[in-house]
C-alpha cells in the first residue's frame, strides 16, 4: 500500500489545450479518494496520468517513494478498472484476469491461488469458464475488479466503473465496493461526474473545475463549507440556493440571516437552511410553485413574488408537510447555515457555519 | 488514431516492410513506368525508345477505333450498372418484406457471386452457342438469327447479359444489407403514415438507401470497366475480330497482341485518371455518409 | 437478421386464412429471380452428365445423363493442353495454391501494415499511410503491361511468387483491418499495457484472437478473389503446369475453335470443378462473408 503525491502537475495537449492545471494533492495510505466534476474538468486526464496511460507535461507523479513519470503502466504497482470493463472478449473469465500475472512470470499456482481468493471474495466462483459476454452487467463490473484485486497493486484506479450500470446496481456495486475497501485496506483513487457516489464513496473528495482542483476535503466539509461557488453548487442535491446580493430577494435573505461580512456579493443556502413557515407567520413571503414528493422527504420550489428574475428557491420538508402546489407560506433562513461568496466566488469563512447546528435529532459521535 | 499508442522506434517499420516492399515493386514501379512508357514510342524490335512528349495519348484520343471503343464502353457500362442495380434493388426489397423462406431466397440469389467471370463467360457461350444454346433457340423461334462473335450487337447484348447476371449477387447483397439497416421504428412509422405501399417505398426507403446505392453506382461502374474483362475474353474465345470491346480489353490488346506498348501505356494512364477520379469521388461521399451517420 | 416475431399482428383476428395475392407476388418475383440465377449453372451441371454427340444433337439437357462420372474423370485426370502435362487435378491444386496463397498471404500482410498503422505511433505514420492507400485508387487492370514486364524482369514468370505476390500489392485488406482496428475499444490497448503487455503480446493474445470474425470473412472474400482471378494468370503463367482451373477456361476456348464437336461435356465439367469450392465456400460461411463484405465498406 502506497501514498500518491501529485506534485504541480500540468498536461497540455499537442493542440494546447491544458487539459489539468497545476495540480497538487497528496493521497494518504489506504485512502478512498474520489475525483469528481463535470464532464471535461481533467479528472479521467489526471487519473490516466497516474496509471501512465497518459504522459505528465510537467510536475510529478510519485507512489510510494518512487517517482513514477517515466514508468511503464505495468511495472507501477497500480491497477484500474475502466468505465467499459475493458474485459478481453475472447477469454474466460479466469483467463482475464491470469492475463496479467502471466505476462508478470508468475508461476502457475500462485495465479491459481490468487484468481481462487479473488473469485470467492467477489462471487465469481461459479463464472470462471465463462466469456465475458455470458455475464450481466454487475457480474462483467465484478470480473474487472476481480482483474485488478489478483495484481494486489498499491493503487486501485477506477474510471467511472459504474456509470454503465442501472441505478438499483449501482447503488448496489457502491456499497460492495465501500466493503472492497474496507477489507483491502488499499490506497483507491476514483473518478466519477455524479456527486451522489462521491459523497457515499469518498473519504476526501477532489474536486475539479477546468483542469484546476477548486477544492479538497471529506464530503461533509465540502458540503457545509464549499470553498467557492462551483463546489456549492456542484455538491448536494437539490443545489445550493445561491442569490447574488444585488437583487431583492438577496437583501431580503440577506437581512434574515444576520451579520453580513464585508466583501459578500452572494448568498449561499442549503435547502435545508430555508425553513418553511404557514403564511401570515413572520419570515419572506411566497407559494409554492411546485412540490416534488420523494417519499421520506418534499422538495418545494419556492417562487417569491417580489425577487426580480431569480425568484426560484428550494427547500426540504418532511414527507409529511401539508403543503401543496399554489399555497402560500412564509420563509425564514436558519442564520448558523448561511455561506457567503465574494465576488469572485470564493467562500468568505465564516464563524457559524463552520459548525453546523445540529438538527433535530442528535447525530451519534463519531 | 488512437489515443493510447505504443512508441517503439523500430517496431512499426518492421510490420509496415513486406507491405510496403510489395507495393514499391509491383504497384509504384509498374505505374512510374506506365506514365514513363506513354511518352516514349517503343522500338517494335526493341531497340531502344524515343520521347514523344504527348503524341501517344494524341494518337490514342484521335484514333477513330478509339472512340468507338470509348463510346461502347459507356453505353455497355451504363447498360450493365443500370440493370444489375434496378434488378437487384427489386429482388432485394421482395426478399426484405417476405418472411417465409427469407433465408433460403438470400442464398440462392446471392451464390453466383463466387463464379469466376470467365466460367460466366463460358456458360454465356453455352447458352449462345450457334448449334446447342438455348437462347438461340428462343431466338430463332421469334425468327431471328442470333449470331454470337459474329454480329456485333448479337456479341454485345451477350455481353451485357452476363455482366449483368454476375453483378447481381454482390449489389443484392448490399441492397438488403442496406434495407436491413432501416430501423424498424422508422418503417412502423412509415406504415402509420402512409397507408400506400409504393409510395412508402419511394419516399421513404428509397431515399434511405441512397448512399448505398451510389455506394454501389461506383462499384457497378468500377465492374463494368474491369472486372468483365475475363467475360469478353472467354465470350470472343479470345479473338474479338469485329466484336466490341471495351476500353481495359483494348488496352491488352494494344500491348501484348499490338506490341503497341507507348499507346497502349497512354491509354493505360487515361485509365488510371478516370479511376482515380471515380474513386475520389467515391471516397468523398463515403467520409459524408460516415459523417452524418 | 430477418425478426419473425413481430410480423404483421394485423392478420392475427380473421379466422380464415386468406391467400394474400400482393405476397403471392413478391414471391413469384423472388422465386423468378432465384430460376434466373440458378438455370444458366443447373443447365451446365445436368449436360455434364452427357456424352458429345447427344449434346449436339439434342442441345443443353434438362435432366441427368449416363456420362457424368466419364466427362468428370476426363476432365480432373486427362492430361489436356497443347503439350498434355496438365490435368483438372493440376489445375486444382494451382487454383488452390493461388487461393490460400493469396488470401493468407494479403491477411497476414495486411494484418501487420494496419496494426502499424493504428497502434503505434512514429514518425512516418502518416506518410506510409498514404503510400499504402494509393494503391487502392488503381486496379491491376489500368497497370497490367508493365507489371508484367516488373514481374518478367525480376524472372518470375511461371512461378507461384510471381502469380500471387503482385495481386496482394493493393491495400483492400489493410483498410478493411485499419477500419476494424479503429473499432476495437482502447481501453482493451489500456487494460493490456497495464497488464504489462508489449507489442507482440498485445497482437498475438489479444488482437488477433479478438479480429478472428473479420479474418474469417476477409479470408473467404479474399479466397474466392484469388481463385477467380484470370487476367493475371493469363499473362503471368505460359507453361501449363501453372494453369488455375480460371485460366483452363480459356485453353478449352482455343482448342474449341477448330474443333468439329467441341468438348461440350468436358467443358461443362471443367466449368462445374472450377466453380464449386468458391460457390460451396460462400454458401457454408455466409453470414461471416455478408458481414465481412457489408461492413469492410465503411
Amino acid at each position: 500500500m502506497a501514498q500518491v503525491n501529485i506534485q504541480s502537475v500540468n498536461k497540455v495537449y499537442a493542440n494546447g489545450f491544458a487539459a489539468v492545471k497545476d495540480v497538487e494533492v497528496q493521497i494518504r495510505d489506504g485512502e478512498f479518494v474520489v475525483l469528481v466534476g463535470p464532464s471535461g474538468c481533467g479528472k479521467s486526464t489526471l487519473l490516466r496520468m497516474i496509471a501512465g496511460l497518459e504522459d505528465i507535461s510537467s510536475g510529478e507523479v510519485a507512489i510510494g517513494d518512487r517517482v513514477v513519470n517515466d514508468i511503464d503502466p505495468a511495472k507501477r504497482d497500480i491497477a484500474m478498472v475502466f468505465q467499459n470493463y475493458a474485459l478481453y472478449p475472447h477469454m474466460t473469465v479466469f483467463d482475464n484476469m491470469a492475463y496479467g500475472l502471466k505476462n508478470k512470470g508468475m508461476k502457475k499456482g500462485e495465479i491459481h491461488t490468487r484468481i481462487t481468493e479473488a473469485a470467492r471474495m467477489l462471487q465469481l466462483d461459479d463464472h470462471l469458464t465463462r466469456k465475458p459476454r455470458q455475464l450481466s452487467g454487475g457480474q462483467r463490473q465484478r470480473v474487472a475488479m476481480g482483474r485488478a484485486i489478483v495484481r494486489e497493486p498499491k493503487v486501485f484506479l477506477f474510471d467511472e466503473p459504474l456509470s454503465n450500470l442501472d441505478a438499483k446496481l449501482r447503488a448496489h456495486m457502491r456499497s460492495e465496493l465501500k466493503e472492497l475497501h474496507r477489507r483491502l485496506n488499499a490506497t483507491f483513487v476514483f473518478v466519477t461526474h455524479d456527486q451522489v457516489e462521491a459523497m457515499s464513496l469518498a473519504d476526501r473528495i477532489v474536486i475539479l473545475n477546468a483542469g484546476r482542483i477548486e477544492q479538497v476535503g471529506t464530503p461533509m466539509e465540502l458540503y457545509h463549507q464549499p470553498a467557492s461557488l462551483f463546489v456549492a453548487e456542484f455538491i448536494g442535491s437539490p443545489a445550493m440556493n445561491t442569490v447574488p446580493l444585488g437583487t431583492r430577494l438577496g437583501g431580503m435573505l440577506a437581512n434574515t440571516a444576520g451579520t453580513l461580512p464585508a466583501p459578500a456579493m452572494t448568498i449561499g443556502l442549503r435547502p435545508e437552511a430555508i425553513l418553511a413557515g404557514p403564511a401570515g407567520g413572520p419570515g419572506i413571503k411566497g407559494h409554492v410553485a411546485m412540490a416534488e414528493a420523494l417519499g421520506a422527504e418534499t422538495v418545494l420550489h419556492i417562487e417569491v413574488p417580489q425577487g426580480g428574475t431569480d425568484t426560484r428557491l428550494t427547500t426540504r420538508v418532511s414527507g409529511e408537510t401539508r403543503f401543496t402546489e399554489g399555497d402560500e407560506l412564509a420563509i425564514t433562513v436558519d442564520p448558523s447555515r448561511v455561506c457567503w461568496f465574494d465576488h469572485e466566488g470564493r467562500r468568505i469563512a465564516t464563524e457559524p457555519a463552520t459548525q453546523p447546528a445540529p438538527r433535530k435529532e442528535p447525530l451519534p459521535a463519531e | 488514431m488512437k489515443r493510447a499508442q505504443f512508441s517503439r522506434p523500430l517496431f512499426p517499420y518492421l510490420l509496415l516492410v513486406p507491405q510496403l516492399s510489395i507495393i514499391a515493386v509491383f504497384f509504384y514501379w509498374p505505374a512510374a513506368e506506365a506514365i514513363r512508357g506513354s511518352f516514349f514510342l517503343e522500338d517494335p524490335f526493341g531497340f531502344g525508345s524515343t520521347f514523344v512528349g504527348f503524341d501517344n495519348y494524341y494518337d490514342a484520343v484521335t484514333g477513330s477505333e478509339y472512340l468507338n471503343t470509348a463510346r461502347f464502353t459507356l453505353v455497355f457500362t451504363a447498360l450493365v450498372a443500370f440493370f444489375s442495380l434496378a434488378l437487384a434493388l427489386l429482388l432485394a426489397v421482395k426478399a426484405d418484406i417476405v418472411l417465409r423462406g427469407a433465408k433460403t431466397y438470400r442464398t440462392l440469389l446471392m451464390w453466383v457471386y463466387a463464379i469466376a467471370p470467365p466460367v460466366a463467360g463460358l456458360i454465356g457461350i453455352l447458352l449462345f452457342d450457334q448449334s446447342i444454346g438455348p437462347i438461340t433457340d428462343l431466338a430463332g423461334l421469334f425468327g431471328y438469327e442470333l449470331k454470337l462473335g459474329v454480329n456485333y450487337w448479337d456479341t454485345a447484348f451477350a455481353m451485357v447479359l452476363v455482366s449483368v447476371w454476375k453483378q447481381i449477387p454482390i449489389n443484392f447483397i448490399f441492397f438488403l444489407a442496406g434495407l436491413q439497416s432501416i430501423p424498424r421504428p422508422v418503417r412502423e412509422a412509415a406504415m402509420i403514415d402512409n397507408p400506400s405501399g409504393l409510395s412508402r417505398f419511394f419516399t421513404i426507403t428509397f431515399p434511405l438507401l441512397a448512399p448505398t446505392g451510389f455506394f454501389l453506382l461506383i462499384i457497378n461502374i468500377t465492374y463494368a470497366l474491369f472486372d468483365t474483362f475475363g467475360i469478353l475474353d472467354i465470350l470472343f474465345k479470345g479473338e474479338p475480330a469485329n466484336n466490341p470491346i471495351t476500353l481495359v480489353y483494348k488496352v491488352f490488346l494494344d500491348g501484348f497482341r499490338g506490341n503497341d506498348l507507348g499507346g497502349s501505356s497512354a491509354q493505360s494512364v487515361i485509365l488510371m485518371v478516370l479511376v482515380l477520379v471515380l474513386t475520389v469521388f467515391q471516397f468523398r461521399f463515403m467520409e459524408r455518409r460516415v459523417h452524418y451517420n | 437478421m430477418t425478426d419473425m416475431t413481430t410480423a404483421s399482428p394485423i392478420a392475427v383476428p380473421t379466422a380464415r386464412p386468406r391467400i394474400r395475392w400482393n405476397r403471392v407476388g413478391d414471391h413469384a418475383i423472388l422465386i423468378a429471380g432465384a430460376l434466373f440465377m440458378l438455370l444458366p449453372v443447373l443447365l451446365t451441371l445436368t449436360t455434364s452428365t452427357f456424352d458429345n454427340i447427344t449434346i449436339h444433337r439434342g442441345g443443353l439437357q434438362f435432366a441427368f445423363g449416363p456420362d457424368g462420372f466419364e466427362n468428370y474423370q476426363k476432365a480432373m485426370f486427362e492430361k489436356g493442353g497443347f503439350t498434355k502435362t496438365v490435368d483438372g487435378m493440376r489445375m486444382m491444386m494451382n487454383s488452390l495454391i493461388l487461393g490460400l496463397g493469396f488470401a493468407v498471404g494479403k491477411i497476414v500482410i495486411s494484418m501487420m501494415a494496419a496494426y502499424a498503422i493504428v497502434y503505434f505511433r512514429f514518425r512516418f505514420g502518416t506518410i506510409a499511410f498514404w503510400i499504402i492507400f494509393t494503391t487502392l485508387l488503381l486496379p491491376l487492370e489500368v497497370r497490367i503491361l508493365p507489371s508484367y514486364e516488373v514481374v518478367q524482369n525480376l524472372g518470375l514468370l511461371n512461378t507461384y511468387t510471381g502469380l500471387i505476390v503482385p495481386l496482394i500489392a493493393s491495400a483492400t485488406g489493410t483498410f478493411y483491418f485499419r477500419q476494424f482496428f479503429k473499432s476495437v475499444p482502447e481501453e482493451l490497448l489500456e487494460a493490456a499495457r497495464i497488464d504489462g503487455a508489449g507489442p507482440v503480446n498485445f497482437f498475438i493474445n489479444i488482437l488477433v484472437p479478438l479480429s478472428q470474425t473479420m479474418i474469417a470473412a476477409i479470408f473467404i472474400i479474399m479466397f474466392v478473389y484469388g481463385w477467380n482471378q484470370y487476367l493475371w494468370p493469363t499473362l503471368m503463367t505460359t507453361d501449363e503446369s501453372m494453369f488455375t482451373l480460371v485460366r483452363g477456361i480459356k485453353q478449352i476456348m482455343q482448342v474449341w475453335i477448330g474443333a468439329n464437336i467441341p468438348d461440350y461435356g468436358v467443358a461443362m465439367a471443367l466449368a462445374i470443378i472450377a466453380m464449386t469450392p468458391p460457390v460451396l465456400i460462400v454458401i457454408l460461411f455466409q453470414s461471416w462473408f455478408v458481414k465481412g463484405l457489408v461492413e469492410s465498406d465503411k
